[in-house]
């Protein structure tokens, strides 16, 4: 699949430093148009830090990240980073870009969150038809006196859709933080999904899953990037998931990426072994 | 099914208070205690409403509302006040700068322009800040906005610090409360408009609503503009109500109250506001009215009854209703057919069962 070559996604030296903590360092990757890539790591390697940075959520402190080819994020250290700046290739990058997360998502970036982040007061049926709200062409004025009914009830179709997708359309009227914690994971993707994005985050997606969900949710994810034609880009720290699905894995330890490579390749990796699968054993 | 049956009852509902009204106003004295309280209600409930749009809907905890109705007010006031009149309003500052009127209707919607302008304007830099900063920043401007709005240099203007009067007024009921209807009713579509899911979910989580493509700068400069379009139209209303205007009265006492109703109301509900503003304004206006009064049985004189004791009461009530339900009167639910039914009775539980 990766023969088209085509990056959808493409990180270059991209350091996140928060004062004088290195989160992410130097890290460049690229994921390619319908691959699944996974991003592991201990806990606290920064995997979640080069998602907020690719999402626009962080200005990383150096780097930049290309989206099919445009360059949605660029900074170099500056100011008083310029004193402070503890990675590599600081002369790399002389532009500033950054966008707002709204419109990283408006390009087709979408996300969901390592600690769910689900709209609380809203039913199950509200919280993915907000998702919907960006590609809706009504201004406020056609909004509030209803001449965009048509729009209105596309949309309503698509949630229900979705919902439907996930399993979610039987608690539809349901308030989102009454679902049990894997239902409410599926639901942030469903809500990812009505922005209708052409490269999906998954932040955990199975943090709190026990094997047999662990193993649906490989189906699913499989099923919803074939059928949406999605790239899909995950931060997992289920092994079994991310060996089972993933095309090619990067490891990052300390904000460092230490391997890159097939499932196999990092199976066998001394490095990896060493950080990350040698401690879980030890448990 | 339910939804249908929901907008059916409020239809009615409403046909049936502007029944009411209408009959109350031939019925009643026009500056009876209870026209008061029904007056005051209508425009009150409108800037309660507004103010929720803002802080219980879109989750900005703004202060500044008192200083835009002082803006709308005064829009209105200065706007409508007869080319014949004028010289005797201004007599201090030779009948001032603006020499012509404008229907009271285009004033009113002129109150609200003017107001979501300076919201707009004022908006840029304060929406950057985020929950007590913002508050105190729109309360700052509010206060500022009075004191401008007193100053002597702009006397041809705004009169300095002298009352405006002979403007058009009313003295139905009929006339705030079609005017608040309209608003409110507006501002209902509004919140249950693909806009007004949007302004939830910033109020539920930022992050994620920006997340999903929810751009955070723009809602919120149209939640607060919208709100201050309300509330200046809520100001002109008062200033009608009042006959005469003077800004000196719009005191950051005014935002408490209205902050006030909107909590007892509950955050994020529009019946809850509105209810929370009739019964805030019945109980200080009229029946708590008895312990302002010396009340003698017999011989004996009931003791702490004198006047001023009203209040001392009236805030011990709203405080138990504080203490003793944080979310309000409402919470943030909405007043319905189907929740009344879910109240009373078996009928609600046959007609749950049945869906």
């Amino acid at each position: 699949m990766s023969d088209t070559n085509a990056n959808v996604l493409r990180l270059e030296h991209v350091t996140m430093q928060f004062g004088g903590v290195v989160a992410v360092s130097d890290f460049s990757m690229e994921v390619n148009q319908g691959e699944i890539v996974a991003l592991i790591g201990p806990n606290g390697a920064g995997k979640t830090t080069a998602f907020n940075v690719i999402t626009g959520v962080y200005e990383p402190t150096n780097g930049t990240v290309y989206f099919n080819g445009e360059a949605i994020v660029e900074n170099y250290p500056k100011g008083k980073m310029k004193k402070l700046y503890l990675g590599d290739s600081s002369t790399i990058c002389d532009k500033v870009i950054s966008k707002t997360p709204d419109k990283i998502t408006n390009l087709g970036i979408a996300r969901t969150f390592q600690n769910i982040r689900l709209f609380k007061k809203m039913t199950v049926f509200e919280n993915v038809l907000i998702a919907r709200h960006m590609r809706s062409k009504a201004n406020f004025m056609s909004a509030t006196f209803r001449l965009n009914l048509q729009e209105e009830a596309e949309n309503r179709e698509k949630t229900l859709e979705l919902l439907k997708l996930v399993g979610l359309d039987g608690m539809k009227d349901d308030l989102a933080t009454s679902l049990p914690y894997g239902k409410q994971r599926r639901l942030e993707i469903a809500r990812a999904l009505a922005t209708e994005p052409t490269l999906l985050l998954l932040d955990e997606p199975a943090a709190g899953m026990n094997p047999q969900e662990t193993l649906e949710l490989a189906h699913f994810i499989r099923e919803i990037k074939d059928r949406f034609n999605l790239t899909v880009f995950v931060i997992e720290h289920h092994m079994d998931l991310v060996m089972e699905i993933s095309d090619r894995i990067y490891v990052l330890d300390f904000g460092r990426m230490i391997a890159s490579g097939t499932p196999e390749e990092i199976q066998n990796n001394q490095h990896v072994i060493d950080a990350y699968l040698g401690v879980q054993e030890d448990e | 099914m339910t939804n249908k049956r929901d907008s059916i009852f409020a239809a009615v509902l409403l046909a049936a208070a502007f029944i009411l009204v209408a009959v109350l106003d031939r019925v009643l004295p026009a500056t009876g205690i209870i026209m008061t309280v029904l007056k005051k209600g209508c425009i009150y409930s409108l800037v309660a409403v507004s103010m929720n749009l803002l802080n219980g809907f879109t989750g900005l905890f703004s202060l500044g509302q008192a200083g835009f109705m002082l803006i709308g007010g005064y829009t209105y006031a200065i706007l409508t006040i007869p080319p014949a009149d004028r010289a005797s309003v201004y007599q201090y500052f030779d009948g001032g700068i603006v020499q012509f009127a404008i229907p009271f209707w285009a004033g009113l919607i002129a109150a609200g322009l003017v107001a979501a302008f300076l919201a707009w304007l004022i908006g840029l830099p304060v929406l950057r800040l985020k929950s007590d900063y913002l508050a105190i920043a729109t309360l700052g401007f509010a206060e500022i906005m009075r004191a401008i709005f007193q100053w002597d240099k702009l006397g041809p203007l705004t009169n300095g610090s002298n009352m405006l009067r002979k403007y058009p007024s009313f003295s139905s009921l009929m006339f705030p409360f079609a005017v608040a209807v309209i608003c409110i009713a507006l501002i209902v579509l509004l919140i249950n408009s693909t806009y007004g899911r949007a302004f939830k979910a910033i109020r539920d989580d930022e992050v994620a609503a920006e997340a999903m493509g929810i751009n955070l700068a723009h809602h919120k400069r149209m939640s607060f503009c919208i709100s201050c379009f309300f509330a200046g139209i809520g100001g002109a209303l008062l200033a009608m109500y009042q006959t005469t205007i003077q800004a000196m009265a719009f005191k950051s006492n005014m935002t408490y109250e209205i902050l006030l109703i909107v909590v007892i109301g509950g955050l994020g509900s529009v019946t809850g506001s509105v209810l929370a503003t009739f019964l805030f304004y019945a109980a200080s206006e009229w029946w708590l009215r008895f312990l302002d009064s010396p009340l003698m049985i017999g011989s004996f004189q009931v003791p702490l009854l004198r006047s001023g004791f009203r209040k001392v009461v009236f805030s011990i009530v709203i405080m138990l209703i504080v203490l003793f339900a944080r979310k309000g009167i409402m919470g943030d639910r909405e007043l319905s057919l189907s929740g009344l039914m879910k109240l009373f009775g078996r009928k609600g539980k046959e007609a749950s069962a049945n869906e």
